[in-house]
């Protein structure tokens, strides 16, 4: 990095990345991966998505993982925007309530209200 | 003819007959059999937990239920009308949260949850490493610090010391080879605010130390990361990877002719590590033990050098402070107190987790609003403030305002963000041992007065929570804590006493409870307590006798019980169990 101009063009960059792939996205999964998602967890949750994203064919979702949110009690958290709708948080997202994650709030387009916690 | 009630009895399992004789029976002895009708189903949605019954139309689903079981539900549920509630099944489900407090203000845990840790183009789309171009390509080192004084950031590893003093001290010091040191040792039992942001949003952290560097003139920086942190580890490292990837870290940064590299080392866990001369220590591949200060770090550190050395929590507040200036960041706080802090909220409240508040908050506000209140609604006692040095702070302080002073005028410290919340059912006596034994267990063991003392005073507290506690006890802990105070060369042992002191100080009944009356009123300290059951409220269900773990408990069905105190471990089990309420302690 030899000038802020080039530091400008990667922020450019990153930001247009993440328009563009809001528009071709149908919905975006983020999976909390600190150290509290992953012991209560969040690895095997996120296998579970990508697995069953793949198995419906479906390649317009982007999966993504991210820190600790703070409610560690609730781990591992998954969060799902679809389209531009509001970022809705999920508890103790383990394999089990991927699929039915999956077929509700993604394919539905309609959130699991039970597991919403935020 | 109309039933008042059905019941319901799943025939998955084999003792699905003889549960359902019980029912029958207790029903027709209680004249219950015109009201009550009883019918068979196959199963009722959990056939792994035999034998279910299900009560309409209160629609409430009882599982793994015994023929004594099903005379108690016949009693209490449907002759006396009150659901049994250990028996009863509920639905797992996640709990609805109360809606996040406004209170929160989030500085050092703006991207944390939000971005890809691992995707440094995140951090740049928010942003990140804009506060070191312009540091670099517009700033003079002295301007920075300028920055810094005005924002009033002090440390958050636990002393508060103000931070651009500290990074004045180490650029006037003479030498061209010097150091940045970041402290993520974070050794407060129940604390993880640093990993959280070393998990995050590793690269505000190194953004902020490179900006340190920079100000100080070191070209080389270390982070010490305890090796329990793996996760955080990991992060950091590819963080770093990719920082030098996009030439922020290296030669010729933005083209200004400076050059910094970072490096992780690993700690092995040892809570004094994490005070700064004995982290440096470790760094060089010594024994990590503290070593008198002056020289401070800022003057001899690392190899003898000067060295800068800041917490995770100080450094990632750094690129904000340069972005939105100084007076934006003091704007946050009180009068000597600026910005936010992140604290671990553990114990009896409604939310624990992690938070960041604005400096001034009350306590009040912090357990009733962020924390949500106390868990059952139950009576608040105390919070225990800063870890193990830290004191506890009673109920009449509530309204305190959380800075560094106001909390040290109250015997207790800010620390690096503890936060534990006690409610009615804590044993004070019990926690200051906890917190006794803890620093006694990691006293480096180089000074007399924290290597000795501190084990008297643990000996003296167990002597108490175990009914050996003799009269002048009190004043004995007193004493010895004073000494331990004076002597110790470290934070470590200096603070070592405060959560005995604090607590002696504001529960003082319940300790002199303990020693003259061998009771432990919060009825925590097994050996002061007493299990009993109360005959004439025992229905003789048979459930506290089939569920204790030592047969303590014996009795006949349908008569009341007895537990033997000579057996009896205190465990409890039998007072969670029993559907009456008839299990008593004393
Ligand atoms: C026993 C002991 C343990 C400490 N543990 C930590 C720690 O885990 N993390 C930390 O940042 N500071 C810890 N400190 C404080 C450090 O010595 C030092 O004050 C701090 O790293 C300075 O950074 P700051 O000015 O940014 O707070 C500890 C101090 C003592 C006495
Ligand atoms: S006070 Fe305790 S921990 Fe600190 S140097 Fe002395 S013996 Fe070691
Ligand atoms: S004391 Fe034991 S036997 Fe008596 S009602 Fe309670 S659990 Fe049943």
């Amino acid at each position: 990095m030899k000038s802020l101009a080039e530091l400008q063009k990667i922020k450019e960059r990153a930001l247009q990345r993440k328009r563009l792939g809001g528009q071709n996205a149908r919905a975006r999964i983020i999976v909390g991966m600190g150290t509290c998602g992953i012991a209560a967890g969040a690895r095997d949750t996120m296998t579970a998505i990508l697995k069953e994203l793949e198995q419906r064919h479906i390649e317009d979702v982007i999966v993504t993982q991210t820190g600790c949110i703070g409610l560690c009690e609730y781990e591992p958290i998954v969060q799902v925007q679809v389209g531009s709708e509001e970022l809705v948080t999920y508890g103790k997202i383990d394999t089990a309530r991927v699929p039915e994650l999956i077929t509700k709030h993604i394919q539905g387009g309609e959130p699991v209200a039970e597991w919403i916690v935020k | 003819m109309t039933y008042r009630a059905q019941v319901l009895v799943g025939s998955a399992g084999e003792k699905a007959p003889a549960v359902e004789q019980a029912l029958l029976g207790k029903i027709k002895e209680l004249h219950l059999d015109q009201e009550i009708q009883v019918l068979e189903a196959s199963t009722l949605g959990h056939p792994e937990q035999p034998v279910e019954i299900a009560v309409y139309p209160d629609g409430v689903h009882y599982v793994n239920v015994t023929p004594a079981d099903a005379e108690v539900i016949v009693t209490e549920h449907l002759y006396k009308g009150r659901p049994v509630e250990p028996l009863r099944y509920r639905e797992p489900q996640v709990e609805p949260l109360p809606a996040p407090s406004t209170k929160e203000v989030r500085v050092v845990l703006r991207n944390v949850g939000k971005i890809d840790p691992e995707n440094i183009d995140d951090y740049i789309a928010e942003d990140g490493y804009q506060a070191l171009a312009k540091v670099l390509t517009e700033m003079k080192p002295e301007e920075v610090i300028a920055e810094m004084k005005a924002s009033g950031l002090r440390g958050r590893g636990g002393a508060g010391f103000p931070t651009w003093l500290k990074w004045q001290f180490a650029r006037n010091s003479p030498g061209d080879e010097k150091y940045v040191v970041c402290n993520g040792d974070e050794g407060d039992p129940g604390a993880f605010m640093n990993r959280r942001v070393l998990e995050g949003d590793p690269h505000a952290v190194i953004e902020g130390m490179i900006i340190a560097a920079y100000v100080i003139g070191a070209h080389q920086g270390y982070f010490y990361v305890r090796a329990e942190y793996p996760i955080a580890i990991r992060t950091l490292r590819v963080a770093i990877k990719q920082a030098r990837e996009y030439g922020l870290l290296g030669k010729d940064i933005f083209g200004s002719g400076f050059d910094f590299d970072l490096e992780v080392r690993m700690g092995a866990g040892a809570f004094v590590c994490g005070e700064e001369t004995a982290l440096m220590r470790s760094i060089e591949g010594e024994r990590g033990m503290p070593t008198t200060r002056p020289p401070f770090p800022a003057v001899s550190g690392l190899w003898g050098k000067p060295t800068n050395i800041n917490n995770v929590e100080t450094y990632a507040n750094v690129p904000q402070i340069i972005m939105r200036g100084g007076q934006w960041f003091a704007s946050m706080g009180t009068e000597k107190s600026k910005g936010t802090k992140t604290f671990a909220i553990a114990g009896k409240v409604k939310r624990t987790g992690l938070i960041e508040v604005p400096l001034g908050i009350t306590v009040r506000e912090v357990v009733y609003d962020v924390g949500g209140g106390i868990l059952d609604d139950k009576k608040f006692k105390a919070v225990q403030t800063g870890g193990p040095m830290g004191g506890c702070i009673p109920e009449q302080f509530l309204d305190l305002p959380v800075d560094y002073e106001t909390l040290a005028s109250v015997g207790s410290i800010m620390g690096s963000g503890g936060f534990v919340v006690m409610d009615e059912d804590t044993c004070m006596v019990d926690i200051a041992r906890f917190f006794m034994e803890f620093v006694q267990d990691e006293s480096c063991g180089k000074c007399t007065p924290c290597r000795v003392g501190t084990r008297r005073m643990l000996e003296i507290l167990t002597d108490i929570t175990e009914g050996r506690g003799q009269p002048g006890d009190i004043e004995r802990l007193e004493k010895l804590g004073e000494y331990i105070k004076k002597g110790s060369l470290c934070g470590l042992g200096q603070g070592a006493p405060n959560p005995v002191l604090s607590t002696i100080k504001f529960f003082r009944e319940e300790y002199e409870a303990h020693i003259n009356d061998k009771k432990c009123p919060a009825k925590v300290c097994r050996a002061l307590i007493e299990y009993t059951i109360e005959a004439e409220e025992c229905i003789g269900c048979t459930r506290c006798a089939r569920n204790c773990p030592v047969d303590a408990i014996t009795g006949k069905a349908r008569e009341p019980h007895v537990i033997d105190p000579t057996v009896c471990i205190r465990c409890g089990i039998c007072q969670q169990v029993c559907p009456v309420g008839a299990v008593h302690v004393e």
